[in-house]
């Protein structure tokens, strides 16, 4: 009977173990919650939060600092929204083609070919952006800047397209294949069963997946760090060099950056808009996924 | 009779036109992948060479090699493993076996989720208020090793928990009617029968890992070391050094980031070999996954 007790307690400190190892998980979101906020609050004190969010221009390395975060934003957002125009039709399009057409020998081949899309470094896309990519498309737009947002964000949306298939394939797939025999049976062709029936059915899926990419698109760092230029600009014209959000923490940290200096808290005020920025769309996601379960 | 034969001709014209349209999307992902290989070869092939892998970076670019730089990314990995995978698996282990369905586990679920969506840069300014400043660790690899680990740290959490959930609960239902408690059953059966596809999870986390930029170059590795950290191996007792944790440090990405953004043509062509080793060594990972879940699929029959 002793015996069973030194069992006992070899259980419950292996169960005390694993479980912390699983909360670590929250562990680090606080930690990076925490660091952001405490910086950004230091970066408040000497920053007005109107500034802030009103001013044109970011300068913060001048000798006569300026602390508006919109051309950053709107670096970020630019290149987030080619990168959609370009997921988005070819995404969708490649989704519903290997769903409900291709022929099974021809999915299982083109499926790890999209993955490998997916596994390759960040850098190597950057290069493929600044030296392959924008010399090609200077050819054809001759006021295109050596780095500008159309390239990176090309890039991008191709990037995303692997991780947008496979979330909106499965949310496709879910739907039942009576429904679309339903379809068939009154007399619909491919297409029309897939964008009438299939796609609204799979509708909060497919929307996750875009959320995410979306959100993928907003944390990219080095095609555009790369590709995009170090230049922020207030502008919505892509042939333009712009920053984004982590670009400009990329070309921070690459400088020299004594800890606890204005500057130093900028790349955090940076990083906390951005987390919140894909925090807002990662949690649309994720609702939008709890959706399509509950539906079947 | 006319009207709906043309009506039908009509739709199958769109189905078929949409047929094509498929297929070329299809391909180009394709294309761009194959051109974005034989831009690295045509570029950078001619770089490569014994002398590549075994000199530091240099201000001349025939000279530059990536010494600093694989050895970094090796060094860099290897505190990742270490760091992640123990940590890893057993909440891993924690999630799938012992835990109940309360707000708890909720909470646990929803934010490893979540931090599998956050950019990996946002990963590099944690690591830099915490591991550089405040818990004192440097801008050395031991930082690095942690933030990557932080990083893939969700991976390797999904990865676990599918393969367990993958293995039958009459496994587990025999094991504990012979006895057994919790943790026998976990570590005679679950463990074994899971550990292909946690392997096969790990290996692809450490393939991501060693692609990663951003949160390196935040943490403040330098881009021009020309030395290599401390050997690991030390001639007194107990003959392992740990100093090379602490130590500068460079990693094939960041050499290959450095190079790019030189305006030079000599140095985009070493970039480009840069990327082709990256490139080989990340599908060589990937293939190395695949293949270690081809060989455990085949062993285990339920």
């Amino acid at each position: 009977m002793k015996r069973n007790r030194g069992k006992k307690i070899k259980e419950i400190i292996i169960e005390a173990i694993l479980f912390f190892c699983a909360l670590s998980s929250i562990f680090i979101t606080i930690g990076i919650v925490f660091i952001l906020s405490y910086e950004s609050l230091g970066f408040f004190k000497e920053v007005s939060i109107k500034e802030f969010l009103t001013e044109t221009q970011w300068t913060p390395l001048f000798a006569e600092p300026k602390f508006g975060i919109l051309p950053l934003v709107s670096g970020t957002l630019l290149t987030t929204a080619i990168a959609l125009v370009v997921a988005l039709p070819l995404g969708l399009t490649v989704t519903v083609y290997l769903s409900e057409y291709a022929p099974h020998k021809l999915r299982e081949t083109i499926k790890p070919v999209l993955e490998l899309l997916a596994a390759v470094p960040t850098v190597v896309y950057g290069y493929f952006a600044l030296l392959f990519l924008t010399p090609l498309l200077q050819k054809f737009i001759p006021d295109l800047s050596g780095f500008n947002a159309l390239s990176p964000g090309i890039i991008m949306g191709i990037m995303i397209i692997p991780y947008v298939s496979s979330v909106s394939e499965d949310a496709m797939k879910a739907v039942p294949m009576h429904i679309r025999e339903g379809s068939y049976a009154m007399g619909a062709t491919k297409l029309q069963t897939a964008f009438k029936v299939v796609i609204p059915s799979a509708f909060s899926g497919i929307a996750a997946a875009f959320i995410m990419g979306i959100s993928r698109a907003i944390g990219e760092t080095m095609v555009v760090a790369i590709a995009a230029g170090m230049l922020p600009n207030f502008t919505v014209n892509p042939l333009e060099p712009v920053q984004t959000l982590t670009g400009y923490i990329v070309q921070v940290s690459l400088g020299d950056v004594p800890h606890g200096t204005i500057e130093y808290k900028t790349i955090f005020a940076a990083g906390m808009t951005l987390f919140l920025m894909t925090l807002c769309f990662n949690i649309l996601g994720f609702w939008l996924r709890k959706r399509i379960r509950e539906a079947y | 009779m006319k009207d709906i034969k043309r009506r039908i001709a009509f739709n199958k014209f769109w189905n078929n036109l949409f047929l094509i349209a498929g297929l070329l999307s299809t391909l180009v992902g394709l294309v761009l992948l194959f051109a974005l290989m034989a831009n690295l070869l045509i570029d950078g092939a001619s770089r490569l060479s014994y002398k590549f892998f075994t000199s530091f970076p240099s201000r001349f670019p025939n000279e530059a090699g990536i010494l600093s730089a694989w050895v970094g990314s090796f060094l860099v990995l290897i505190v990742t493993a270490f760091a992640a995978i123990p940590l890893g698996v057993a909440a891993g282990i924690y999630l799938e076996e012992y835990a109940k369905k309360n707000w708890l586990t909720d909470i646990i679920e929803i934010n490893i989720a979540n931090l599998a969506g956050v950019p990996s840069i946002v990963y590099g300014l944690l690591a830099l208020g915490s591991f550089v400043y405040f818990f004192k660790f440097g801008e050395s690899i031991l930082t690095a090793g942690f933030t990557l680990a932080l990083l893939i740290l969700p991976m390797v959490i999904m990865a676990t928990r599918e393969a367990i959930r993958a293995i039958p609960n009459s496994i587990r239902e025999a094991s504990y009617a012979m006895g057994a408690t919790k943790w026998q059953t976990v570590q005679s059966h679950i463990i074994p029968y899971s550990t292909g596809g946690i392997l096969t999870g790990v290996i692809i986390g450490l393939s991501r890992a060693i692609g990663e930029t951003a949160p390196i170059i935040t943490i403040g590795a330098l881009t021009f070391i020309a030395f290599l950290p401390s050997s690991p191996f030390s001639s007194e007792f107990p003959f392992i050094s740990f100093k090379w944790l602490n130590d500068p440090f460079t990693v094939l990405p960041i050499q290959m980031f450095n190079w790019v953004s030189r305006p030079q043509r000599e140095f985009q062509l070493n970039a480009a070999a840069a990327g082709i080793v990256l490139m080989v060594m990340t599908l060589l990972m990937n293939g190395f996954a695949i293949y270690v879940r081809y060989r455990f699929r085949k062993r285990i029959k339920w």
